[in-house]
């Protein structure tokens, strides 16, 4: 089966700095990859190349079977990629289910050509809401929400773009247990639905237990890449988690 | 055309020291623009506002102009830190910088020019110095000391700007703020006040850059119109926040334009700075060193 | 309400003033009220890139002039009637706009405001230089007394009056309907976050784009009956910077948000200014845009409207 996404030798420099040295990476569909690493490492870098946010100085990305290189950041959501930022970017002047309406309206729409009614657009927000637990706040907008709640916000907007691909930057972060557990059921029902998950989190808990493969990423390298339980025992990785 | 060498040779030179003197108006915009991400399109304003102090204070007290223009740097070292608090606080905590921080700057440009125009009328004005009226004659080159005295007064300020951002602990400050302000709190430094530092810096080379600028030539309050061309395109077309990019983008167009006027006449001279400036933006907007 | 219906009580309310001042013999309201609709034109025009999708254009002069100027160009070329001049405006300001879009907007928002300053003063040096439309001389278009519609015989200050309010009508149409469309809804992405506008699937570069279009030949539009108006046109007076920033305050002040602002802006501001270069002067006059501009962007970031807004949301509440 060819790979859903296909990274080959990715490299990003910032002036001077190396943030990604010759990354390559393969996702088959349908899979949940966990991407783990310190701070720093590359990882939100990663993702910016691989959906066209930040251009890569070298190398290509492949999804779906055509190469994505110079494609437009938005012409690669239409194609199936979605993404939730690390630190929450959401649209602050437009309500909560305002925000939902702009992937629906901007990608779904584009790739299936059909419009759907208002009342089905303000459905299908809401149904978004509630699957992170927003939908009592559908009016409301994003400066009067926690933390925490634009990070659900971030994550539902990117499942609004019905994508192939979903990575998750960090959508977890500073929830409690049964929160985690939430979102991550929310994943994985997605997954059996087809969708393919990269996820990249620090809850090192969640990762194991969402996870088929695991890929680690120190100083902007990929040090490792295979089965979690033999990831996490790997000597680079652990070396790089807990020091010299 | 006349091709003569002795033109050509002439028209470069004065390029360069025109040059040399536009790196001084440049400076400022480098740690505004280059190093704190400010569009501060205000600049010229202040520069002009430079000139005009220079000039009262030079004609009152018959103190050299550039004498002058040092001992009110802390007057403007104030006034740029005052103006940066107001828009740290009106507009970057808000997050608002990209229109209203924009608009605002635009509104002090357009008050300062208004108010000099009020106050001043828009005759021109000018300085007198020992140095304004002769000139060096070097074989075919002619270099007056009204232009070559402000090149290298303005190279001297930018080798200090260039020390202080690359060998003091608070310059580079500045540097890391523009680069990761988020590093830099992690390191309990404010990156706030480093920026107010910054711009204060910014400004009071406006101060020296007005002096130089009435050696030059005379002045009217309109004059810092076309400055707002050149600074930029100098700023872009060097790279921004990289310092010796803009003394080598400094020194080509001020050849660029001396050659354009010599050859083309004075009339084409204000298009020649924006336009470079489009080029450079549609074409090679990191510059020639940029980041 | 739909935009027909939003025109044409438009319209209806301009006649109805209009009449007013026939009424009173008001001459000057003539002269006073077009400069003031060509500012609504203007000030709706710029707050579709600028408000709408928060790219400042410092170069409103640009394409006003530009307008003005292909009217100059075509009166010696191939004389044609103002209304075909205000089309041909919109489409040469409407093509410089894309360009300059197309080169800049890839750009951060801040580099897209330096260029289009520096292309008003490369567009002012190269019309300086072109004599064919009177370059630094400047040009002279006679207007006639007159104008023969439909066998009516109309003044021509007032036939250049009711062009100039049908121009604003449109504009404010325009962007009232782009507002509700799904188009505005973009835009307002783009100023909000344009990153995660690209992220969630918004073509930014292409939505950019339509609107410095739309900008561009509004302006235009505006500056294409601008020689007939003033008799005499000069490229310091065309290019003149009051355009960009009147243009840019009028918005501000009014408030950015929505159609109203622009008006209300364009309105006030110039209507006080036209008092004020009567009574004072005209530097005096630009000093209190100046401030109004910088007290309004610190102290009411969403312009009077804004204020309206707040005050209402706080009468509601008991």
């Amino acid at each position: 089966m060819s790979p859903l996404l296909h990274v080959e030798n990715i490299s990003k420099r910032f002036g001077g700095f190396v943030a990604l040295d010759g990354i390559n990476l393969e996702v088959q569909p349908g899979e949940r990859l966990g991407l783990i690493g310190p701070n720093g490492s590359g990882k939100s870098t990663l993702v910016n190349c691989i959906c066209g946010t930040l251009h890569n100085e070298s190398g290509s990305v492949s999804f779906d079977g055509h190469v994505v290189n110079g494609l437009a950041a938005h012409e690669r959501t239409h194609r199936g990629m979605a993404r939730s930022f690390q630190l929450p970017r959401p649209f602050h002047s437009m309500s909560l289910a305002d925000n939902l309406r702009i992937p629906l309206l901007y990608t779904v729409h584009a790739r299936k050509g059909q419009l759907r009614s208002a009342g089905d657009l303000d459905a299908r927000c809401h149904e978004l809401l509630n699957m992170v637990g927003l939908l009592a706040k559908a009016k409301q907008m994003p400066r009067d929400l926690t933390q925490v709640e634009m990070r659900k916000l971030e994550l539902a907007r990117a499942m609004a773009a019905e994508p192939k691909l979903l990575i998750a930057d960090e959508a977890m972060a500073g929830l409690s247990h049964s929160e985690v557990e939430d979102i991550l059921t929310l994943l994985r029902r997605m997954n059996d639905r087809g969708i393919t998950v990269i996820l990249i989190e620090h809850i090192m808990s969640a990762v194991m237990s969402f996870s088929q493969r695991l890929a680690v990423l120190v100083s902007g390298k990929k040090i490792a890449d295979g089965k979690p339980e033999d990831v996490v025992r790997h000597d680079e990785v652990v070396r790089a988690y807990i020091g010299q | 055309m006349d091709f003569s060498a002795d033109l050509l040779i002439n028209a470069i030179v004065a390029g360069l020291l025109l040059g040399g003197f536009y790196a001084a108006v440049t400076a400022g915009i480098s740690i505004s623009f280059g190093m704190l991400d400010i569009v501060n399109i205000a600049h010229p304003a202040f520069i002009i506002l430079g000139s005009y102090i220079a000039y009262i204070v030079s004609s009152y007290f018959h103190i050299d102009p550039i004498i002058v223009s040092i001992l009110v740097l802390p007057a403007f070292y104030a006034l740029g830190a005052l103006v940066y608090q107001v828009y740290y606080v009106a507009f970057e905590k808000r997050g608002q910088e990209s229109l209203r921080g924009l608009a605002f700057f635009f509104g002090l440009l357009f008050i300062t020019e208004v108010s000099l125009i009020l106050v001043f009328g828009v005759d021109y004005r000018y300085v007198e110095a020992a140095y304004i009226g002769p000139s060096i004659h070097i074989g075919l080159i002619d270099m007056p000391l009204r232009m070559l005295v402000p090149c290298l007064v303005s190279l001297a300020m930018f080798a200090l700007l260039e020390l202080f951002v690359t060998r003091t602990f608070l310059g580079r400050a500045i540097m890391a703020v523009s680069q990761d302000q988020l590093a830099l709190q992690l390191m309990a430094a404010d990156p706030i006040k480093i920026k107010r530092v910054a711009f204060g810096i910014s400004i009071a080379t406006a101060s020296i850059a007005g002096a130089l600028l009435i050696i030059i030539q005379p002045v009217e309050p309109s004059v810092g119109r076309e400055y707002i061309g050149r600074v930029f395109a100098i700023c872009v077309l060097g790279g921004l926040g990289s310092m010796p990019g803009t003394l080598i983008a400094a020194f080509l167009l001020g050849v660029i334009e001396s050659l354009t006027s010599t050859y083309y006449g004075p009339s084409w001279a204000p298009a020649v700075s924006f336009g470079v400036l489009l080029l450079t933006l549609a074409f090679r907007p990191a510059g020639l060193l940029g980041r | 309400m739909n935009a027909v219906k939003f025109s044409l009580i438009a319209i209806a309310v301009g006649l109805v003033v209009m009449a007013f001042a026939t009424w009173l013999h008001l001459d000057y309201f003539y002269f006073a009220g077009y400069t003031i609709l060509q500012y609504v034109v203007l000030a709706t025009a710029w707050n579709i890139l600028g408000g709408y999708c928060g790219y400042v254009n410092f170069g409103s002069a640009a394409f006003f002039a530009l307008g003005a100027y292909s009217s100059v160009f075509m009166h010696k070329f191939f004389p044609v009637p103002v209304p075909v001049l205000m089309l041909i405006g919109a489409v040469v300001s409407g093509i410089v706009g894309l360009g300059t879009g197309y080169l800049t907007l890839r750009l951060r928002g801040s580099f897209f405001a330096i260029a289009t300053l520096a292309l008003a003063v490369v567009l002012q040096t190269l019309i300086v230089n072109w004599d064919y439309v009177g370059g630094s001389r400047g040009a002279y278009i006679i207007r006639p007394e007159t104008i023969d519609i439909v066998g009516f015989q109309i003044n021509y200050i007032e036939y250049l009056f009711v062009l100039m309010l049908i121009l604003a009508v449109i504009a404010l149409t325009t962007a009232r309907t782009i507002e509700r469309s799904q188009l505005g809804f973009g835009f307002a992405t783009i100023r909000d976050d344009e990153l995660a506008a690209e992220a969630s699937g918004v073509p930014t570069l292409r939505l950019k784009l339509i609107a410095t279009t739309l900008s561009g030949a509004f302006m235009g539009m505006a500056g294409a009956p601008f020689p007939y108006y003033i008799g005499y046109l000069q490229p310091a007076s065309a290019f003149s910077l009051d355009y960009a920033v009147n243009s840019i305050a009028m918005p501000l002040i009014g408030g950015t948000t929505s159609w109203i602002g622009p008006l209300v802006g364009s309105i006030l501001l110039g209507s006080l200014q036209q008092i004020a270069t009567v009574t004072i002067s005209s530097a005096i006059n630009l000093l209190i845009v100046g401030i109004l501009l910088v007290a309004f962007v610190i102290i009411a970031p969403n312009g009077l409207v804004g204020l309206v807004q707040e005050h209402w949301r706080k009468w509601r509440r008991p």
